[in-house]
């Protein structure tokens, strides 16, 4: 008996060893090979494609009913949305899949402060859409963002971030202020200087418990977004120190953050959310794809309250392309959809229900927000606020590090002098070593 | 360890095993071959080989586990901090030599980091272990529903990192934020819980005490209930009250395992990661806009995954793989005084 009992021991041995390395192997393989399984579409249907598409944020396509659109129009194929929220999240994963040439998504989408990183280093992993459409139906400084030195188009632009002010009217009006939005933009046209100095005017009389704007650092991205010199020049040479346009935008911030007229939120925080809830600043630099997060964040009790007034500057803020990774195993048919969802159609669509604003022209003249939308700005005519914005913002250089550099600006910087109340000097520098941490120096 | 094993074999394998229960196995397996000399007969050596093979077969899966996903990964780090490598160019690595070293002794931010990594884990391991203690002394009295003020007890553990943190930003809120209100209250001004210096420290901290304070609980009150009863009787015979049994039995007794606890706490505090990260809510890799609360592990993640730079967080993971050594060996060696002078 004895041996039958050891046999059974070195079976379950084998068995136990075996279930472990199947599972690690199937683990493994699971992230690749989802290209060909059923799921996504919900309506099943054997010897479908599947095409899979990496975002981060909302990007409105399934808002906009534009995947299910699409399935119906091609029944063979099914579309899987993958979100990861954060984008200092998604794009590292993103970068390492590319590299490893597996476990990409058919189509990955990439934020316009990666897009220079991307065409300088991935572009032999990107699929060249220049071939594919037609170019000129895209803002031409959008294009040039995502092609490389010879010509490569690696990304279609998706939306693209034209800048507004968005304004409770309700708290101008107690605060004794103009609360026309004509008047309004006449009053700060051409200087952030100058809806600085209106800010100082409403904290004279701001109703209790409110601040003039949510924090410095939106006014600076606001500010450098309209600027043509950023961090980087032409020639792609960090020039953040020297760059006229940080100056400008810094100077700016430093205005906002030392005369107590920010609400001293940090974007996206949870904070900032309840901030708009409980209406506690009066206005916020919005780029177009911002008005769907302040509908929602603001909920019913604002509704009416808001409204929407031109920019001191024309401004870009954000965007986003969608490239087609040679690693997909659908490219044909990914390319086709990578086409379609940018189209100017399409985005229009986009732009009725999520209020991300086009990246092609034509698709201007028939821009049509949601009703609901419409009249929680208070029937502002935001579609002619933002084109009018979008047709003058200036082609700008980014460089490969735009965003950790914004970000040790705007979170180093700018914070110390809000919230720890440092000099501007002091903050500069705090910056500028941690730029120096980022760039090796 | 392997001589009373064989001479386990040995014996069992010549007696019983190749006559016994299967008769026709044996001639056959060696019918064309020549007989086997005496007791080392086919099914003896399958025997011994079984004897001394099969235990590393049953441990082998974790060791594969560990070599896939522990060793390699540890070694390729180790070779990834001698390069430069970049995030958007795997392939392009080129040597660097001791430079990434270099470059972390002489940064401020790794030195912040490092000491943040240890005033954080003071303050949040050594209150943890007494509040731990205390709680398992009072769950070791005899209560009605015992059972549930354990499981009570070990749900911070078992909620996630990310939905006890989500719910600590909203409290630590410096605009409308529970504390800052209770605050105000009693009179006190409201504190910028993220960016004041030892405010963000202690509210990481406050997350971490919540979340594993009920579980060295659970283990000290595991180790309580196997003292023996008659020490306590004795204890009270000689006339000593409730602390003095506390004191003088009880913390005696839990010292190996209050040992355990704190070489187990010291881990987790050097790596922490998750809370401060997601404490600091969007870019929270910085640990703060003078890296106030920011960790070891989220300066490692802000070179690596935010700026890029691969082949300096590699060194940073390194740095911090050496450090842990260097407190294993002088907790090693403070174990081992304690286990002379009992």
């Amino acid at each position: 008996m004895r041996t039958s009992t050891r046999g059974s021991r070195r079976l379950m041995a084998l068995a136990a060893i075996a279930a472990l390395t199947t599972g690690l192997l199937a683990g493994c393989a699971e992230d690749s090979d989802d290209g060909s399984s059923n799921e996504g579409g919900g309506n099943g249907g054997g010897g479908k494609t599947t095409l899979t598409i990496g975002t981060f944020g909302v990007f409105g396509y399934k808002q906009a009913g534009l995947y299910d659109e699409y399935m119906k129009s091609h029944p063979d194929i099914s579309i899987k949305e993958n979100v990861t929220t954060r984008t200092d999240v998604y794009w590292p994963k993103t970068l390492t899949r590319l590299q490893a040439g597996a476990g990409t998504d058919d189509i990955q989408a990439i934020e316009v402060g990666n897009i220079t990183e991307a065409v300088q280093t991935q572009a032999d992993k990107f699929v060249d859409l220049g071939k594919e459409v037609d170019k000129s139906q895209w803002l031409d400084w959008k294009n040039t963002q995502a092609t490389t030195k010879d010509g490569k188009l690696i990304g279609l632009g998706t939306d693209i971030g034209p800048m507004a002010i968005c304004y409770r009217k309700d708290l101008f009006e107690k605060a004794g202020l103009e609360t026309d939005r004509t008047k309004l933009a006449e009053q700060w046209k051409g200087d952030w200087g100058k809806y600085v100095d209106l800010g100082k005017k409403y904290m004279k009389k701001a109703p209790s418990g409110t601040k003039f704007v949510d924090s410095a650092s939106s006014v600076y991205n606001a500010a450098l977004g309209g600027e043509v010199e950023r961090y980087y020049d032409k020639d792609g040479n960090v020039v953040w120190d020297k760059s006229a346009g940080v100056k400008k935008a810094w100077n700016v911030a430093m205005d906002v953050a030392t005369s107590d007229m920010s609400a001293k939120l940090k974007q996206f925080d949870k904070p900032w959310d309840q901030g708009y809830a409980n209406g506690t600043f009066a206005t916020v630099a919005c780029p177009a794809w911002m008005i769907g997060y302040i509908q929602e964040k603001s909920g019913e009790a604002g509704k009416g309250k808001w409204d929407v007034a031109a920019a001191p500057t024309a401004a870009n803020w954000g965007g986003s392309f969608i490239g087609v990774p040679t690693a997909s195993k659908h490219q044909k048919e990914a390319v086709e959809l990578a086409k379609w969802l940018t189209a100017p159609e399409q985005q229009a669509k986009v732009f009725a229900k999520q209020a991300s604003f086009p990246s092609t022209p034509s698709a201007y003249g028939s821009l049509k927000p949601a009703a609901a939308t419409q009249e929680y700005f208070s029937g502002a005519p935001i579609t002619q606020i933002f084109s009018d914005s979008a047709k003058t913002i200036p082609t700008q250089y980014l460089g490969t590090k735009d965003q950790p550099i914004g970000t040790a600006i705007t979170d180093v910087g700018i914070l110390q002098v809000e919230q720890k109340g440092k000099s501007p000097a002091q903050g500069w520098d705090a910056a500028t070593a941690e730029i120096k941490d980022v760039l090796g120096q | 360890m392997s001589s009373p094993k064989q001479a386990l074999a040995h014996p069992a394998s010549s007696a019983d095993a190749a006559p016994g229960d299967q008769p026709g196995a044996a001639p056959r397996a060696h019918g064309r071959g020549t007989p086997p000399p005496g007791n080392d007969s086919w099914r003896s050596r399958l025997y011994r080989w079984d004897m001394k093979a099969s235990p590393y077969a049953f441990i082998a899966p974790f060791f594969i586990v560990f070599g896939a996903f522990s060793l390699v990964p540890l070694l390729y780090t180790a070779w990834y901090s001698l390069h430069d490598v970049q995030l958007a160019n795997l392939d392009g690595q080129t040597w660097a030599g001791l430079k990434n070293y270099e470059n972390l002794l002489s940064s401020d931010f790794f030195w912040n980091a490092l000491w943040n990594t240890f005033t954080i884990g003071v303050i949040s391991t050594v209150p943890q272990l007494v509040m731990a203690i205390g709680m398992a002394h009072l769950l070791n009295y005899k209560l009605r529903g015992s059972t549930v003020w354990r499981v009570v007890m070990l749900t911070p553990y078992a909620t996630s990192v990310a939905a006890a943190t989500l719910v600590f930003v909203l409290l630590y809120s410096w605009d409308g934020g529970m504390i800052n209100w209770l605050l105000d209250f009693v009179g006190i001004d409201p504190v910028n819980w993220r960016e004041s210096d030892w405010g963000s420290q202690f509210a990481v901290s406050s997350i971490v005490i919540w979340r594993w304070t009920g579980y060295n609980a659970l283990i000290y009150l595991a180790a309580m209930q196997a003292i023996p009863v008659d020490l306590y009787e004795s204890a009270a015979i000689d006339g000593a009250n409730r602390w003095q049994q506390f004191i003088h039995v009880t913390i005696p007794q839990l010292r190996p395992t209050i040992l355990f606890t704190v070489v187990v706490s010291t881990i987790g505090a050097t790596q922490l990661f998750g809370e401060p990260l997601l404490f600091g809510g969007v870019s929270g890799s910085k640990g703060g806009s003078e890296h106030q609360y920011q960790t070891l592990g989220l300066y490692m993640y802000d070179q690596g995954w935010i700026i890029g730079n691969l082949g300096k967080a590699s060194a940073i993971a390194w740095s911090m793989f050496l450090i842990l050594l260097i407190v294993a060996v002088i907790q090693l060696l403070i174990s081992r005084r304690l286990r002379k002078s009992q």
